[in-house]
């Protein structure tokens, strides 16, 4: 069954690159996701954020997804911080300890104030 | 005997007296005793005691009463009330004076003045006498309830019978005061089990010593008679010569043939077991009276039979005659409809325990013990299903993103089960990367290749089982996946799938044939304590 198709848009948010994911995150996704991190580090921010509040599945492709960009960012010198996961995603994000790596928020301001403070 | 007030009758036996006599005045050595003189409560001297302001002449004294008759009989001739905050507590009984002469008025003023002194003394002596009288009294409670709790515990079964095809729970929840509840299995001839679920009347050691004696009496007599009914009416016989005034036993015992479900019972006046079936909840009605009453009692023996699905409770009158603070009862039509809306043992047990909870609220003790036995047919022994029931088998064709139709079909599936939230999104995901490994790397995405998905559940766990056609391969070893090694770029950042199935689920099988490799997923259905997954 066709899910809902992974989409992915950039936007600035004081001077961090935050990527709002939508759809399913996939094999499917891999051009998109790619596409969005480069678009979000085109002005070198030191961290990106990932915005899953529309994220409504995500498989094991899309979690090795999720640790190819973040080797990408650390091999780039860049944070990679997360909102808008839920409850059982955050649970999947500690047991595969993606959560170790990259930090969980609760909410955009929270993550985007982290990331500032951070940098 | 009349009684009189305790206080006063402890100093009246208690306090040294001068002994009137006639007789030689003793050596200023000698001690003599006064004979005790009682005083009925209701006595008119007492009210006059009371209101008296000194010294009382008894020789002088008008008064209708036997007490003063008794106090001019024993030789009193002065007596000083021991009045303590307007409360009479004793008395300072006086016989003449050893000079013959009457009492002076200074002889009275020293007297009224030690009243005056030794009566607050005398009244703390009797309170800390009265306190340590209690905590004796409470300290003796406490043990005989330790008791009581030692021996009830000692006849509850250890562990639950294992009947293939049936699922057997119990619980045994004892009140503070322990009462007399008690169940037991005892295995019979041809496989056959005997049930017993009983209450004595009474609480506390007596109940618990009752308890025992008819625990053994069936164990001994169940095997040899087998028949319920003539089970009950022997162990009648045995009990009423037995039985202490004033108490009995209700008992309900059972006779299950696991091999076909069929129950034959017997009831001794204790509480109607329900059944939870398809078509509703039905009653195990038999009439008899409780054991240990009269003798010559018969009992009714009826019987029923268990299909698979059915879960029958056996019950205490602890449960459905409990109350809450506004003294309302739990009842037994809501016993009956919580076991209809049952279709597990042990999680009917749990939810009946959980409404009793609620409806009582925090704080108010348990009034009598609880006790729960529920017997559920999975399905009859040896026809290989271990009593599942199927919520659904479909096929998806292997082609990519077709798991979650699968993850759909399978969430509802489930949905009648008492799984939700996390735990249900566990196994959704267990399921779509099930179903993944089986179009991706048992079909190899052949669409014309179906995945066979079957969802099944027993009484205690929920189980998907996900076979694709892929035959005979082996099966790998979960692993961890190294993530460090994946961020440094040393391993590719795939391989998450089998961990994270293992990860979402309580189990995790696999089966291989010929032609077919099986994947089959377990949640256990139980409410699980928190634990580190979630």
């Amino acid at each position: 069954m066709p899910g809902a198709e992974f989409g992915a848009e950039v936007r600035q948010h004081d001077s961090t690159g935050v990527i709002d994911l939508h759809g399913e995150i996939n094999l499917g996704a891999d051009q998109a996701l790619l596409a969005a991190y480069e678009s979000a580090v085109r002005g070198d921010p030191r961290t990106v954020v990932l915005n899953f509040a529309h994220v409504d599945y995500i498989n094991s492709t899309g979690i090795a997804l999720i640790v190819g960009l973040l080797a990408r960012a650390r091999k780039e010198h860049r944070t990679v911080r997360a909102f808008g996961l839920s409850e059982h995603y955050r649970q999947i994000f500690a047991i595969t300890r993606l959560s170790d790596f990259m930090g969980i928020y609760p909410d955009e301001d929270s993550a985007v104030t982290a990331s500032a403070a951070a940098s | 005997m009349t009684t009189i007030p305790s206080n006063l009758r402890r100093v009246l036996r208690r306090e040294p007296r001068v002994r009137p006599t006639t007789e030689p005045v003793a050596a200023p050595s000698e001690r003599v005793e006064a004979p005790t003189v009682e005083i009925a409560p209701n006595d008119p001297l007492v009210a006059y005691f009371s209101g008296a302001t000194g010294a009382v002449d008894i020789a002088t004294l008008q008064l209708e009463s036997p007490a003063l008759d008794g106090l001019r009989e024993a030789g009193i001739r002065l007596v000083v009330p021991l009045v303590s905050q307007g409360e009479l507590i004793g008395l300072l009984n006086l016989g003449p004076r050893r000079s013959e002469q009457e009492y002076s008025a200074d002889d009275r003023k020293l007297l009224n003045d030690l009243a005056g002194h030794a009566a607050p003394a005398v009244r703390v002596a009797q309170l800390v006498r009265e306190q340590e009288a209690e905590v004796r009294q409470r300290e003796r409670i406490e043990q005989e309830l330790r008791v009581a709790q030692l021996i009830q515990q000692q006849f509850l079964p250890q562990e639950l019978p294992d009947l293939p095809g049936w699922q057997v729970g119990a619980y045994y929840g004892p009140a503070r005061e322990v009462g007399g509840d008690f169940y037991d299995f005892i295995k019979l001839p041809d496989e056959q089990i005997g049930i017993v679920v009983g209450d004595v009347t009474d609480k506390g050691v007596p109940a618990a010593l009752v308890m025992a004696t008819t625990h053994s009496i069936l164990r001994a007599e169940a095997p040899r008679l087998i028949a319920p009914s003539e089970v009950l009416t022997r162990v009648n016989e045995l009990l009423v010569d037995e039985m202490p005034a004033h108490m009995f036993v209700t008992c309900l015992y059972a006779v299950l043939n696991p091999a076909t479900g069929r129950l034959r019972y017997a009831n001794a006046g204790h509480n109607v077991p329900y059944v939870s079936t398809e078509a509703g909840v039905t009653e195990l009605r038999a009439t008899g009276m409780p054991l240990g009453l009269l003798p010559g009692m018969e009992y009714e023996e009826k019987e029923a039979t268990l299909a698979p699905g059915d879960t029958v409770l056996l019950h205490s009158d602890g449960l459905a005659e409990a109350h809450n603070a506004q003294r309302e009862m739990f009842g037994f039509p809501r016993v009956a409809a919580l076991t209809g809306e049952a279709n597990d043992g042990e999680v009917l047990i749990d939810r009946l325990l959980k409404e009793w909870q609620e409806f009582t609220g925090p704080g108010l003790e348990q009034e009598d013990d609880i006790t729960l036995v529920t017997l559920g047919r999975r399905s009859a022994p040896g026809d290989g299903s271990g009593g599942e029931r199927e919520l659904a088998a479909f096929e998806v064709a292997s082609e990519p993103g077709n798991e979650r139709l699968a993850i759909d079909q399978v969430a509802k599936a489930v949905a009648g089960l008492e799984l939700a939230g996390l735990r249900l999104e566990r196994l959704k995901t267990a399921v779509g990367e099930a179903t993944m490994n089986a179009i991706e790397h048992g079909n190899k995405n052949r669409p014309e290749l179906p995945v066979e998905i079957r969802v099944v559940a027993d009484g205690t766990d929920l189980k998907v089982r996900i076979t694709d056609q892929g035959g005979v391969r082996p099966i790998p070893e979960v692993e961890t996946p190294d993530l460090e090694a994946k961020l440094a770029g040393l391993q590719t950042p795939r391989g998450w799938g089998l961990f994270l199935i293992q990860e979402m689920v309580d189990g995790l099988h696999t089966a291989v044939d010929e032609h077919h490799h099986t994947i089959e997923l377990v949640m256990h259905l139980k409410e699980e304590a928190p634990d580190a997954r979630s």
